[in-house]
């Protein structure tokens, strides 16, 4: 028997979940679209990750992260539920100990992490503005009538990328479509926009930060070589995109997951288990307190969103 | 949206902070001879109404307090009262006895401190408004009285707030709080309110908690309003307590009413290779305060402040630049009206991971 462990990443627009043994060694790997249904989406991961799967292996531990944990943790029983953050920062020590600094841009999110002797020492994650993340990336991509995939290839040919006003989603869109109007090469607006998500994360996410290297990139973006370049131009150092670079969280949190574990053995069979979401107000004061309960085949295993115990509903 | 009750009987309201509307009650209640409303407690409809009133940069503090001043209103109040500090706070009061005209309301609006100006003739003078017949005597007895209630609640807020996250009995803390709470409101003369507080700093001392020696330690500076309410800072404490950290935070009503003027000279000293002169309301405080953190093994700071705190933005690089001298971690809130809870939820959890492993290593 091997025991293995199981960890899922649900983000805002891809699910990724590795089952790894006890030696870091990663067995098997998926990477799928969330399409705005994280339940869906899990329950199609594991039956892709079981298919095919050594029938000596066994499920020790779960973890779940990213935005998603704890509605699918709460789905599959998982020993451990973590934030995103320390997700990633373990799962990249564990390959890159003497990282130091960790650029992440992902869906809708993107992180810096700053790491000393393997330990975080500051980290900051963007806020008001969602600039210079993978989903700007695919719906300009749309707009270009190229595939979100292609992007970085295309913008490696150009030698001439366009500046585009990076400072916030919107102007940056219209200052694309100005550029496009006026006649520019599609190759140099798709370098200057992979550009400009380089410098928008710099001046945004990275202010204030002193990034030493080495320097590890990644997140689903990191697989963007055209994104990849300008932050070698302009940061002046080697910055490592390692193979597996979107499945870090995932990794980090098997990782966490091994580390937490309890006897329980998890079998995946959760094709067939009925499980949904019901939000409900809970009108106790104007709070009007948004109120989520989670039913496994109807029956209710936890309920969540009351600030006051006027919300509380008991399991 | 017109007031329309014309009943002669002046029913008087403040604004909302923590829990002390209690010794503002208080002492209104025994001077003016008045009904006293107690303001709603702050929800989500209050910073809705307050920000859809408020203009958009303000800080949030006047979007709150504007929020429950509306909110009284419509509940029949016609006496607001307010007080102005040494930042914007200095220009609420003006500014939201206009707004509220304009909205039509008929009221009578209390100044008690003008633009951080606190003179006892002047604040005379405006309790007259309220009350002409008030006795100026028994007043200062009752000022008395209500500035040792916020001293004796803030000595018993600073216990639970090192202890809260290592209670056996969940809830506890809370709990036996609200019990002194609601007999403080009760007292009638100074003795009363001793020997409740002493009786009660007893029972606290006695509750059980499981506190290891070396605990997580967890600083909270900023702006003040964020940090009074546990509202407008998404209980924050809360979250922390629920981790097990133990809470250092200097900024509370008797701070900020007695102590902040003798300590002005003090912090500056303390602090003087990082700053020379104050920078409004509470920046160069925060600023000594964090070097004290800095030097006494805390495992992190948090600094919380409402968006758009302009003597607070003064501070941070200040800040920041002591955090990474000292190589202690820093993480900073800025909390409006639209601010997502998920997301403080992931720094925070974030954040405290971070202390641990550091700790741990």
């Amino acid at each position: 028997m091997k025991e293995c462990y199981l960890g899922i990443d649900i983000g805002s627009i891809s699910t990724k979940g590795v089952i790894i043994d006890s030696q870091n060694n990663i067995i098997k790997s998926r990477y799928i679209w969330t399409e705005g249904s994280p339940i869906k989406a899990v329950k199609k991961l594991i039956n892709n990750l079981k298919e095919n799967l050594d029938k000596n292996i066994i499920i020790k531990g779960i973890g779940t992260t990213g935005s998603a944990r704890k509605l699918i943790g709460l789905m599959l029983d998982a020993n451990i539920i973590k934030n995103e953050i320390t997700a990633h920062a373990i799962g990249t020590l564990t390959f890159y100990p003497n990282v130091r600094t960790i650029l992440e841009i992902g869906g809708q999110d993107s992180k810096i992490i700053l790491l000393d002797n393997g330990i975080i020492t500051d980290y900051s994650m963007n806020t008001l503005c969602a600039a210079g993340t993978g989903s700007f990336l695919s719906s300009q991509a749309k707009r270009l009538g190229v595939d979100v995939e292609e992007f970085g290839e295309i913008a490696i040919t150009s030698t001439n990328p366009v500046k585009i006003a990076a400072r916030c989603t919107v102007f940056a869109e219209s200052d694309l479509i100005h550029k496009a109007q006026v006649g520019y090469d599609k190759k140099d607006i798709i370098a200057g926009l992979c550009k400009s998500i380089v410098l928008n994360y710099l001046n945004n996410v990275g202010k204030g930060k002193k990034i030493y290297s080495p320097i590890v990139f990644q997140g689903g973006v990191s697989k963007n070589k055209g994104v990849l370049k300008y932050f070698k131009e302009i940061l002046k150092e080697d910055v490592i995109v390692d193979p597996n670079s979107h499945l870090m969280g995932a990794i980090g949190i098997a990782i966490l997951a091994r580390e937490n574990k309890t006897n329980k053995i998890y079998d995946l069979n959760i094709a067939d288990i009925k499980f949904e979401t019901i939000g409900s107000e809970c009108n106790g004061c104007s709070n009007n307190c948004e109120i989520l309960k989670i039913y496994r085949d109807n029956k209710l295993i936890d309920a969540f969103g009351n600030k006051c115990p006027k919300g509380a509903i008991k399991s | 949206m017109k007031n329309t009750s014309q009943t002669n009987k002046k029913i008087l309201t403040f604004p909302q902070m923590g829990n002390y509307y209690i010794p503002v009650k208080f002492f209104f209640r025994h001077v003016c001879n008045c009904e006293i409303m107690t303001p709603l407690p702050i929800t989500t409809n209050t910073i809705e109404i307050g920000s859809k009133y408020s203009p958009d940069f303000v800080c949030t503090p006047f979007k709150y307090t504007l929020g429950t001043f509306i909110e009284s209103l419509e509940r029949n109040a016609n006496i607001l009262i307010q007080a102005g500090g040494g930042c914007r706070y200095g220009y609420y009061s003006e500014l939201q006895e206009q707004i509220l005209k304009d909205l039509g309301y008929d009221f009578t609006f209390v100044n008690l401190v003008t633009a951080g100006n606190r003179n006892l003739k002047y604040i005379s003078n405006e309790i007259k408004k309220i009350d002409p017949h008030y006795k100026k005597i028994k007043a200062l007895y009752y000022l008395f009285i209500a500035s040792k209630m916020v001293k004796y609640m803030d000595k018993i807020d600073n216990y639970i707030r090192e202890n809260i996250g290592f209670e056996d009995e969940k809830g506890s803390f809370i709990k036996l709080n609200n019990k002194m709470l609601k007999e403080f409101s009760r007292v009638k003369t100074y003795h009363q309110l001793r020997k409740i507080y002493k009786n009660y700093n007893k029972k606290f001392k006695n509750l059980k908690i499981h506190k290891p020696n070396n605990c997580l330690k967890v600083g909270i500076i900023g702006e003040l309003y964020t940090i009074m309410e546990p509202f407008a800072n998404y209980y924050l404490e809360q979250e922390l307590a629920s981790y097990n950290i133990q809470i250092k935070r200097y900024t509370n009503a008797h701070y900020l009413l007695f102590e902040k003027g003798k300590t002005v000279k003090k912090y500056l000293k303390y602090a003087q290779e990082y700053i020379k002169y104050r920078m409004g309301a509470d920046a160069h405080d925060n600023i000594a305060r964090c070097k004290y953190l800095c030097t006494h093994n805390f495992d992190g700071i948090i600094h919380i402040k409402s968006s758009f705190c302009t003597p607070e933005i003064g501070a941070m690089p200040i800040i920041n630049k002591i955090c990474k001298q000292y190589n202690v971690p820093i993480i900073y809130f800025s909390f409006d009206a639209n601010t997502s809870e998920i997301g403080i939820k992931t720094r925070l959890e974030a954040f405290y991971d971070m202390i641990e492993m550091r700790r741990k290593k």
